[in-house]
């Protein structure tokens, strides 16, 4: 049981919350995972690690509702508690100076990616951030990144905030004006599909870190599998990063909607 | 608790046995019929993932059972038990009725008693050095069930002891897995006097035992009696840790643990690296299983979705093939089908479930190999292609090699399909503790007989040792590591000399 000691809502759809796990919050490395249950019919699912405070002894995971699950875990107030948290999982992402690294996150993937952009940042590279959202009120951790990053470049869909476009614009744009060394993507799959396509081009090696589905996060199920570069990986002991420009994408994405069907009649029985 | 032949010995002599071996003629032992288990119906049983199978033996059938047992002077039975468990004894405490002094023999040596009962591959172990296969060629005494019966009958008396515990000497060690070898190593070390904490990086106690064994053939609630036995026996559990994530062994070495056994287990499962086999609705049968067991996923009021269809396929001819084939007639399937490519012969699973299997309904079709998933516009496997084996000359395992018949594939619908071809071991133990040995295939080695790794405070048994195999063989190796721990740690830290 670990408790939850601050929560912000950052939108309708995606909180941000403070939970104790002391242990974790030394371990934790940027890359890392955790694997939450809420309740003691709940599902184990994988969340991102987003940040630690190793003196209060706390991690910060940011969170969106789109299940049963995620639903349960965002509806927890202050004071109330995670039934099972475990971690942290998956390899840490290898952060080293490697010159100018290109950061680009997407929806809740930009949570991720604030400890690796602290990361790299600290390792003495150059960081430029570029964070995209569909509107305004999806975008997160805005001040954070820029407080990390040499340069943050912001993009909304609707034009909302920052620039109008996609994250590939933004990103394309620093390719073309400068030389980039490293690229990391986080972010919908479609997103990091695209952000891969476009680095490619430009052939800037880049790291993709993958959402998969899993049971346990240590190995033992599989369902976290991954083509890369033509062999199976599991995505929670082999990744969750892998070079971007090896992985079956179109795979990726019809592999996170293998239980689609299945979540959305446990979410009309959830609401009803 | 390693007992002499000459012990053993002497108990057989003990004037109540002397008695018990007078007062029935071994003809007449040997005229008694063995015993059938009672079961439950197939077309009942099928319609939940949470009623046992095997209802269990009434002292009436144990006691009768018991006096086929010859109490030979030599018992080959205890050579066929990787735990050493004292069978004459208990089995005679059988048959003159005292159930609760054999279950407290079970317990002198095995952990978990009603598991093994349950689970135990007894045919090819115990049953199949009695004597009456070796000598008689006559059924076995039925040890399995009389194991079962005499474990289930104390839990369920509510009287339940506690083995005899040595003086605590303060001495901390530490279980990475709660698997049958943990567990059954933790009670050992407690029996032995250490302060024993078992590290389990699921939510739940009991690792394969809970996620991996359908209730329908062991229920969770005997597994949770054997788990709060060592608890009372001050075996201490702590879940959601993962040693090597959570906290490093150096860490764990700086919060006064002395000693490591790893019994992790075989967590990586396999799969054939054929094409499609990627594609939405294939799964580890270790996926399919949690989902069910450890997440509830048959229960409408679980959050964990599971996949059910008409038509479903477990690929392997293991345990976990018929665990899980016959989870999936209990989701509903219409066809529950086991593809195995070597002939039922050579199927590696107990024999009683291939038996429950086909009682069940279960469709088998051996020496059938796939060779290819075909995907619908979804992504969803709708069909297996398969080819058709035959069988050629043995080979490593003893067991005779399939070879692929040319021009014999042919395709099965199915829209579930499971993988259960075994399982590799899980790499984060391996992964995370520098200077541990680890075999190409990623195994632990350990000097046999002692379970001791290369580093000497590190133990290691089950299946991360032996890259897939039973429960009580895991539990054999607990039993070793415990054994051999406590003379490491009583020559370092308590200064006594130990008789090897």
């Amino acid at each position: 049981m670990n408790k939850i000691v601050e929560k912000e809502n950052f939108s309708e759809k995606v909180v941000k919350i403070v939970v104790e796990a002391p242990l974790i919050a030394k371990a934790r490395k940027p890359g890392n995972f955790v694997i939450v249950r809420v309740g003691e019919k709940g599902e184990r699912i994988p969340l991102t690690i987003a940040g630690a405070d190793i003196a209060k002894g706390t991690i910060t995971i940011i969170v969106q509702k789109m299940g049963v699950s995620s639903t349960k875990l965002c509806n927890l107030e202050v004071g109330e508690y995670v039934t099972d948290l475990v971690g942290p999982l998956g390899k840490p992402t290898e952060i080293h100076k490697v010159g100018t690294v290109l950061c680009c996150g997407g929806g809740v993937g930009v949570a991720p990616l604030l400890p690796i952009v602290e990361g790299y940042k600290k390792a003495g590279n150059r960081v430029i951030t570029v964070i995209a959202a569909r509107s305004k009120d999806l975008l997160i951790l805005e001040d954070e990144m820029r407080k990390h990053s040499d340069e943050l470049i912001v993009m909304t869909d609707d034009g909302s905030h920052g620039r109008k476009g996609l994250v590939t614009e933004g990103m394309e744009e620093v390719i073309k004006r400068e030389k980039v060394d490293e690229c990391i993507t986080i972010g919908p799959a479609i997103m990091m599909k695209f952000c891969s396509l476009l680095t490619k081009k430009y052939e800037i090696p880049t790291m993709a870190s993958l959402n998969s589905i899993m049971v346990d996060g240590t190995g033992m199920c599989g369902a976290c599998r991954v083509t890369v570069d033509g062999k199976t990986k599991f995505t929670c002991v082999d990744g969750p990063e892998f070079d971007a420009h090896k992985i079956d994408f179109d795979e990726m994405m019809s592999r996170l909607g293998g239980y689609k069907e299945e979540e959305n009649d446990k979410m009309d029985h959830f609401q009803n | 608790m390693e007992r002499s032949e000459e012990y053993i010995k002497n108990e057989r002599k003990q004037e109540w046995r002397v008695e018990l071996q007078k007062l029935t003629k071994a003809k007449d032992r040997m005229a008694v019929e063995r015993v059938e288990m009672t079961e439950m119906a197939p077309e009942e049983r099928i319609k939940s993932q949470r009623v046992e199978v095997n209802i269990g033996l009434t002292k009436k059938q144990a006691m009768l059972e018991a006096t086929r047992c010859m109490d030979c002077v030599n018992p080959t039975c205890m050579e066929g038990c990787p735990v050493s468990i004292n069978i004459p004894k208990f089995i005679k405490n059988i048959e003159r009725g005292n159930i609760l002094e054999a279950a407290s023999v079970l317990k002198e040596t095995s952990a978990l008693p009603a598991v093994c009962g349950r689970v135990c591959p007894q045919e090819v172990q115990c049953e199949q050095k009695c004597f009456y296969v070796q000598k008689l060629n006559l059924p076995s005494v039925a040890i399995g069930h009389l194991e079962r019966f005499a474990a289930d009958f104390e839990r369920e008396s509510g009287v339940i002891s506690v083995p005899e515990l040595a003086e605590s000497n303060g001495v901390k060690v530490a279980v990475i897995g709660s698997g049958p070898s943990g567990l059954s190593f933790a009670g050992d070390m407690a029996k032995s006097g250490y302060d024993v904490t078992v590290f389990e990086a699921l939510h739940e106690i009991g690792g394969v035992l809970k996620y991996g064994i359908p209730e329908f053939r062991l229920p969770n609630a005997v597994v949770d009696v054997e788990i709060e036995n060592l608890r009372r026996m001050g075996v201490k559990f702590i879940t959601n840790y993962i040693v090597g994530q959570t906290a490093s062994l150096d860490d764990l070495r700086a919060e006064g643990y002395k000693a490591f056994y790893v019994g992790s287990g075989a967590g990586l499962p396999r799969f054939m690296n054929i094409p499609g086999e990627n594609s939405n609705g294939i799964m580890s049968s270790n996926e399919y299983l949690t989902r069910v067991n450890l997440m509830g996923a048959d229960s409408e009021e679980s959050d964990t979705p599971i996949l059910r269809g008409k038509n479903v396929v477990v690929v392997g001819g293991g345990n976990t093939a018929m665990d899980s084939v016959r989870t999936a007639k209990r989701l509903g399937a219409e066809r529950a089908i086991i593809v195995y490519r070597r002939s039922e012969e050579e199927m590696p699973a107990r024999a009683e479930e291939v038996h429950h299997a086909k009682q069940e309904g279960i469709e088998f079709l051996t020496l059938t190999n796939p060779i290819e998933y075909i995907a619908d516009e979804k992504s969803r496997v709708k069909q297996i292609k398969v080819q058709k084996m035959e069988l050629g000359e043995p080979d490593a395992s003893g067991r005779r090699r399939p070879i692929p018949m040319e021009g014999s594939e042919y395709t099965i619908d199915a829209t579930v399909v499971v993988v259960a071809v075994g399982v590799s071991p899980n790499p984060l133990i391996p992964n995370s503790v520098e200077g541990l040995e680890v075999s190409k295939w990623g195994t632990i080695e350990v000097v046999k007989d002692k379970m001791q790794s290369s580093i000497p405070e590190v133990f290691a048994g089950g299946d991360i040792v032996r890259g897939g195999a039973t429960v009580i063989l895991a539990m054999g190796d607990g039993r070793k590591a415990a054994k051999n721990m406590n003379i490491y740690l009583q020559e370092k830290y308590l200064s006594n000399k130990v008789e090897h």
